[in-house]
């Protein structure tokens, strides 16, 4: 039987691996197989989506180490997307480097500027710190507007094409593998880090900080270190979106960037990967839903399709505000409830037990 | 010289505008400690609410300010009791969350109701020019800022004489006491929320009278952090001067540095405070620290 009555290790080894039960590894095992079929059933337009929800998935899980593993709040996601974005494709057009060589350059210097403006949150918490680093990120958009000679200021700047093997990266099917290869790594580097000391120290301080401290954890140095980890992170996601899209303009990377990115963690789950996965596949895919829903009900009501973009905003606030009221554990718990459900079906019992996740 | 003054009054003014909404914002973070980043579609709010009672409805505008505060109270009413009561006890990322995503709706509905461009709409105050020295400043814009203090004024009275207003400062020392002392709780951050939606409809209403009915208004809800982390956050004579500082640093940095360096200014403004004093000049000096 794949769902067992329950899980018992014999060995530490298997206690403390990433995947312990042959049913989380069928699971994965299934989901990466429908990783690999998908483009070469999806049409171009799905392939499209699924591009974005993976950029979205490398952002959304940089954002949760800092927001749902570390406790640290931060509205400055937009900032650090720039900062790898434009760090990417300047470095190729103004410095020459391969795109390859490019992406890694940009996430440091992204996760240097997510340690520049992590520094306040050794003194501020809470609306101190969503406030210095809505600055930040008011500041930075500012800066990319002004600063004309490096930037091109509201001028878009074209990044050129990524190649492998003499191939375009950047048509849908191509860049899918990028995309697919980047989450996953991103994703495996931050389920790993969250059982090495350094992420336990980053859970400590969400925790307790001041325990933390005095449990021996260096609570200044791990806040910086999970700025920095975070910022690395979104600004990866920053330079996918700056070679997918060929060109980098600052309206991708404004407040309202931030505030998607922090519903993605919310809606998913603070604290889980697999929540970052579901809430960057929902809110991405929302307005693409909202849409279609809209084409569908275009006879039953014809001022729908007038009123879409007003829709689509207003369906991602009732999403945040939903969740928040219903099941502020997000997405990952409603999973987590459907696989209690299905446990020991068609019996009732064992349901609804709160396992640690 | 007359540049100078006519800076000076229109950044006084807008200062008022935006005091309006920090002391709103200032209400309901003493009360329920809860980070209002919908501050701005409040105002959005009031203005189009103003705009709908006066306009579309044809009122006179005294039974016009007074349908929209009373709308605007009702909506926030609403807000605290739909939104942010469950979220009590939920970490600051939640209700911060909510209420972003809050402005979310409220923006979508506006404009989805009344459209994504400009309306016309005629002021009420008083038009005209006063000369004041050797510039010419319009009246409007001058009368807001005598509004905007006695609203501020009789918030301040409140606090000091209402009972509802000795129960909420109660609740902002220390909400255990307070209830031990049989001051209901709810009732009070319900009492905020009003609050902060009536000064936030009176500065929407200023709003439409100065500068025009449109959907940018909103974009003013963001200036509100600079003004109240300036001035302290937890006191309403902050608000005011914060508001007011804030107010004439982006007419000046607007008028004498060029356009752009007026949008970042309050921003950096913002971050020395946090970094030198964070409880900005009137706050209370017990600030969570690390």
């Amino acid at each position: 039987m794949m769902l067992g009555c329950g899980v018992f290790h014999t060995r530490y080894a298997s206690a403390m691996g990433l995947r312990p039960r042959p049913a989380e590894r069928l699971r994965l095992g299934a989901f990466a197989a429908a990783v690999l079929a998908f483009p070469f059933v999806a049409d171009p337009y799905w392939l499209d989506l699924a591009n974005q929800v993976a950029i979205a998935t490398v952002g959304a899980v940089g954002l949760n180490i800092l927001v749902g593993y570390t406790g640290q709040i931060s509205l400055g996601q937009g900032a650090f997307m720039a900062v790898g974005a434009y760090g990417s494709a300047l470095l190729t057009l103004k410095a020459g480097l391969p795109w390859g060589a490019s992406i890694p350059l940009a996430c440091l210097a992204a996760a240097a500027a997510g340690t520049f403006f992590g520094l306040p949150s050794l003194r501020l918490k809470g609306l101190y710190l969503a406030v210095a680093t809505l600055a930040a990120q008011e500041i930075a958009e500012w800066t990319v507007t002004h600063w004309t000679a490096l930037t091109g200021g509201t001028e878009a700047v074209v990044a050129p094409a990524p190649r492998l093997f003499g191939r375009r990266l950047n048509d849908p099917f191509a860049f899918y593998w990028l995309g697919a290869a980047a989450a996953a790594g991103t994703a495996l580097f931050a389920a790993n880090l969250f059982r090495s000391r350094a992420g336990r120290a980053f859970v400590a301080i969400r925790d307790q900080d001041v325990a933390a401290g005095v449990m021996g954890v260096n609570v200044f140095r791990s806040k910086l270190a999970a700025f920095a980890t975070s910022s690395f992170f979104v600004g990866l996601a920053g330079a996918l979106v700056a070679y997918y899209r060929n060109i980098v303009t600052w309206e991708r990377f404004t407040l309202e960037t931030s505030v998607i990115y922090l519903a993605m963690v919310i809606v998913g789950g603070l604290g889980t990967i697999r929540g970052s996965f579901f809430g960057a596949a929902l809110i991405t895919l929302l307005p693409a839903l909202v849409a279609n829903a809209g084409r569908a009900l275009q006879d039953a009501a014809p001022g729908l399709a007038a009123r879409l973009p007003y829709a689509q905003q207003a369906v991602f606030g009732l999403v945040i505000i939903l969740f928040l009221v219903f099941e502020p554990k997000g997405l990952s718990k409603l999973w987590c409830n459907a696989k209690d459900y299905f446990h020991v079906w068609p019996f009732a019992y064992r349901r609804g037990e709160d396992r640690a996740t | 010289m007359d540049v100078f003054v006519q800076l000076t009054v229109s950044g006084l003014a807008t200062g008022m505008i935006y005091a309006l909404a920090a002391a709103g914002f200032v209400v309901v973070y003493k009360a329920s400690e809860v980070i209002n980043f919908a501050q701005g579609e409040l105002l959005l709010l009031g203005t189009y609410l103003v705009f709908f009672a006066v306009v579309q409805a044809g009122l006179p505008w005294s039974l016009g300010v007074l349908a929209t505060v009373l709308l605007a109270v009702a909506a926030g009413l609403a807000v605290e009791r739909l939104v942010l009561r469950p979220l009590v006890g939920e970490p600051v990322v939640s209700t911060v969350m909510a209420t972003i995503g809050l402005s979310s709706v409220l923006r979508a509905v506006v404009n989805a109701i009344w459209g994504p461009s400009p309306r016309s709409f005629e002021p009420f105050l008083p038009g005209g020019q006063v000369v004041v020295g050797s510039a010419a400043v319009p009246t409007e814009r001058l009368l807001s800022i005598p509004i905007a203090l006695a609203v501020l004024a009789g918030l301040g009275l409140f606090f000091r004489h209402a009972r509802d207003g000795i129960a909420m400062r109660a609740v902002a020392d220390d909400q255990q006491a307070a209830m031990s002392m049989g001051i209901s709780v709810p009732r009070v951050v319900g009492v905020a929320w009003v609050l902060a939606a009536a000064s936030a409809a009176i500065g929407g209403i200023m709003l439409a009278n100065v500068v025009g009915v449109s959907p940018n208004v909103a974009a003013i809800g963001l200036r509100v952090f600079p003004v109240v982390v300036l001035g302290g956050l937890d006191s309403i004579g902050g608000a005011v001067v914060g508001g007011a500082v804030i107010g004439l640093l982006e007419a000046y940095a607007g008028g004498y540095l060029g356009h752009g360096l007026s949008l970042v200014a309050p921003y950096l403004v913002l971050v020395a405070v946090l970094m030198v004093r964070p409880y900005g000049l009137f706050g209370k000096e017990i600030i969570e620290r690390v």
